[in-house]
């Protein structure tokens, strides 16, 4: 039988639909798309997939499990290697992970091994009632700080080898990014709540509004009795241009903009917490977030929506079915653009006018790209004179964020970079003994399957020093 | 979830609780603030905290009646609970070094002036308070500062209550009369704090201004707090939440935080009147 040099299509919500709703846009692969795609799957043997993978999921395995309509084998075998396979199989970048290693790519499109993963967790979420079992406790007490992809994932493969594993999240609501990052339609936030469910299954404490490094610090929790401690409290602090006029109204950095409209819920009809709905909105960046912040502001009202991007569509390092998805929505990207200014209403004749201080446009330059940069990217330089306005009424900043510093500020001993990341080695480990760290507080903003590749490894390396004990 | 273990209304649009949040009232210092939660679709809203009992395990908040979520708190009672309730944030006030210090508080500003004086009392400082109030209705807290305070000033706009004026009429008859303070400490509306800036400014007294901005998180993440200091010329951005709420009051661009502050104006008020006609027609 040929192959089929084309991965299957996954359903999806119709663009001019989807754009109106926050409902999830792409629908999964029904089991006879599934079965087909799964049979497109050479079996080869060096599985050079498995590699891609951060979390070395047995790719070939679960793909041959599928095949053979064993589903919830393939699930298991998913199970071994990573806690969140419903969220990876929405959310990782497989085109330059382990989509990227496939034989079959060299030829033919790669197998859809993320679109394979999603179905597999969705078909087990949707037909396997059964409840984890917690395993019997060995004794050993272990503290999480943060509940995002790294800390869940350490917690669920510390639990599942019988620690007593809490969670301590500053948030009311578990899940990290999961929940206040990424958006409804992408991520359904149910299926995050039921991964964090799991965990609860298996014995993990979850303890939210709890601040390490403000409520407690790290040297309190080891005082409680935790003999390890993993630090995955993200980077939480969102980066600013620095240009003039990013005090005005409606100037949002993404964290803000979709923390509103995610953990807050401010997209609901009649929301508590607010957030400006509508009009013409530019997001600066080029990243997952600002696809997420762009989309939203499209969902919530907006009448067009930019992504103002310096670098060309090359560069753009968002995943390529999210530039995809926010294209065919009608987001209009003007690439090789920078913001030198934002403007604002100023009535000079009335202080009290109700409209001062809220942002009228964006002022950019074209850009042209130069040599390659530390980055290996090509780098953008300003094409003199070229300076253009565009008419907003919000501007949402999507350019990066940084480590949080409570938690350095409050632990002594405790090293970190230049840029604010936690120092840790090869394990894992910190500078500071049996304090382990992994995510985005060591890397700044990466992806969320490294961030469990981070918290796996922190997991076996915790696993080792106390089982030794 | 909280419970509110006291309550107690100090005045027709001001209320006092006392939340049982043992982590919270071990650890929170004077200047510090939470975030609550009153149910589990509300928003989440800054309070500084008023006071702690580390014993009991509870944590004194004190909040003016002023928008939808504030009008719903301020209708649970003593007994019940809400949804959820963080802290501490910010850093404390700097108390080092200061042995001569003036409290200026306006309005509900002056629940978070409060402990802040008696913190000073407490370190043995000479604490003077100048306490401002619309009117006589409105006045808060004026034993707990009689008793912390070597002097106290208390003001009122329509001369209903203690001198008539505002708050930086006494302050500047102190400075002019060779008052020499080591720091003015001022909490209220941010016009208040302005003007009081402006009052000390040409005697050349440090000035601390406590701000509260519009905030979500509280721990640094979405940037909504952010306020612009002008240093040296310089502007510069920082997050209340991690950097303050307490900043160098000559550095603060006050007219961007007025307006920053008027960013949901329209929003709040038309969720107010909701949330007040819902509990009337209840």
């Amino acid at each position: 039988m040929a192959i089929d040099p084309k991965k299957h299509e996954m359903p999806t919500q119709a663009p001019e639909v989807r754009a109106h709703n926050f409902q999830e846009v792409a629908l999964g692969y029904t089991e006879e798309i599934a079965l087909a795609e799964a049979s497109r799957c050479l079996n080869c043997k060096n599985q050079p997939c498995v590699g891609g993978c951060p979390v070395n999921i047995h790719i070939p395995e679960f793909i041959g499990r599928i095949k053979e309509g064993d589903f919830e084998g393939a699930y298991q075998i998913i199970s071994q290697t990573s806690s969140l396979p419903a969220v990876c199989g929405r959310v990782c970048p497989q085109e330059s992970q382990c989509e990227s290693k496939c034989t079959l790519g060299i030829r033919f499109e790669p197998v859809g091994i993320g679109r394979l993963e999603r179905f597999v967790a969705d078909w087990h979420n949707a037909n396997v009632k059964e409840k984890a079992v917690a395993p019997e406790s060995n004794g050993h007490k272990v503290a999480i700080v943060g509940s995002g992809p790294s800390g869940l994932t350490c917690a669920g493969d510390l639990a599942k080898k019988g620690y007593k594993v809490t969670v301590y999240e500053a948030l009311h609501t578990a899940g990290g990014v999961l929940v206040y990052g990424i958006p409804e339609f992408r991520l359904p936030k149910s299926i995050v709540a039921k991964e964090v469910d799991t965990l609860k299954e298996l014995g993990v404490d979850v303890e939210t509004n709890v601040i390490i490094g403000k409520t407690l610090t790290i040297d309190e929790l080891f005082e409680m009795g935790y003999e390890a401690v993993f630090v995955g409290s993200g980077a939480g602090l969102p980066n600013f241009m620095n240009i003039p006029g990013e005090a005005y109204k409606g100037v949002y950095s993404a964290n803000e903009f979709l923390t509103r409209s995610n953990l807050m819920k401010a997209y609901l009809d009649d929301p508590k917490t607010p957030i400006m709905k509508g009009g013409k909105v530019a997001v600066v960046g080029g990243g997952n977030v600002a696809m997420d912040a762009a989309r939203t502001a499209l969902r919530l009202g907006a009448e067009k929506v930019y992504i103002v991007y310096r670098r060309s569509m090359e560069e753009l390092p968002a995943r390529k079915e999210e530039v995809e998805h926010a294209e065919e929505e009608g987001i209009d990207f003007r690439l090789l653009c920078n913001p030198v200014e934002i403007l604002g209403y100023n009535n000079p004749d009335n202080p009290r006018d109700p409209k001062n201080g809220f942002v009228t446009g964006i002022r950019c330059i074209k850009m042209e790209l130069g040599e390659p940069d530390a980055s290996g990217r090509r780098r953008p330089v300003e094409i003199p004179g070229s300076e253009f306005e565009l008419d907003v009424d919000a501007v949402i900043m999507s350019i990066g964020t940084s480590p949080n510093p409570l938690i350095k500020s409050t632990t002594k001993g405790l090293e970190v970079n230049r840029r604010g990341g936690i120092i840790i080695n090869e394990d894992g480990l910190t500078s500071r003994e049996n304090v382990y760290a992994g995510g985005d507080a060591v890397t700044g903003a990466a992806t969320v399957i490294s961030a469990m590749g981070a918290g796996k490894v922190a997991a076996k390396s915790i696993d080792a020093l106390l089982s030794a004990k | 979830m909280y419970k509110i273990i006291r309550k107690k209304v100090l005045n027709p649009t001001v209320t006092q609780m006392e939340i049982e949040a043992p982590l919270v009232a071990r650890k929170a210092k004077p200047g510090q603030f939470i975030i609550l939660r009153v149910n589990e679709e509300g928003e989440r809203i800054p309070l500084t905290v008023a006071g702690t009992n580390p014993e009991e395990g509870t944590v004194k908040i004190i909040f003016q009646i002023v928008g939808a979520t504030t009008e719903i708190l301020n209708h649970k009672e003593q007994g019940e609970y809400i949804q959820d309730f963080v802290g501490p944030l910010g850093v404390a006030t700097h108390t080092e070094g200061i042995k001569n210090v003036c409290i200026v508080g306006g309005g509900v500003g002056c629940a978070i002036a409060m402990p802040v004086a008696q913190e000073f009392h407490r370190l043995g400082a000479k604490v003077t308070s100048i306490i401002g109030f619309r009117s006589k209705d409105l006045l808060i807290l004026e034993d707990e500062f009689r008793e912390c305070s070597d002097r106290l000033e208390v003001m009122t706009d329509d001369g209903s209550y203690g001198r008539h004026g505002n708050v930086t009429v006494p302050l500047k008859e102190m400075l002019e009369a060779g008052e020499k303070f080591d720091m003015i400490i001022t909490i209220g509306p941010l016009i208040m704090m302005k003007f009081v800036v402006a009052a000390a400014k040409p005697f050349d007294v440090p000035v601390t201004v406590s701000m509260n901005p519009i905030m979500i998180d509280g721990t640094g993440m979405c940037g909504g707090c952010r306020i612009t200091l002008v240093r040296d010329g310089k502007r510069i951005t920082k997050f209340a939440c991690v950097d303050g709420p307490d900043f160098n009051g000559y550095e603060i661009d006050f007219d961007e935080a007025m307006s920053r502050g008027r960013m949901y104006f329209d929003y709040e008020r038309k969720a107010h009147e909701e949330a007040c006609n819902l509990f009337k027609k209840a």
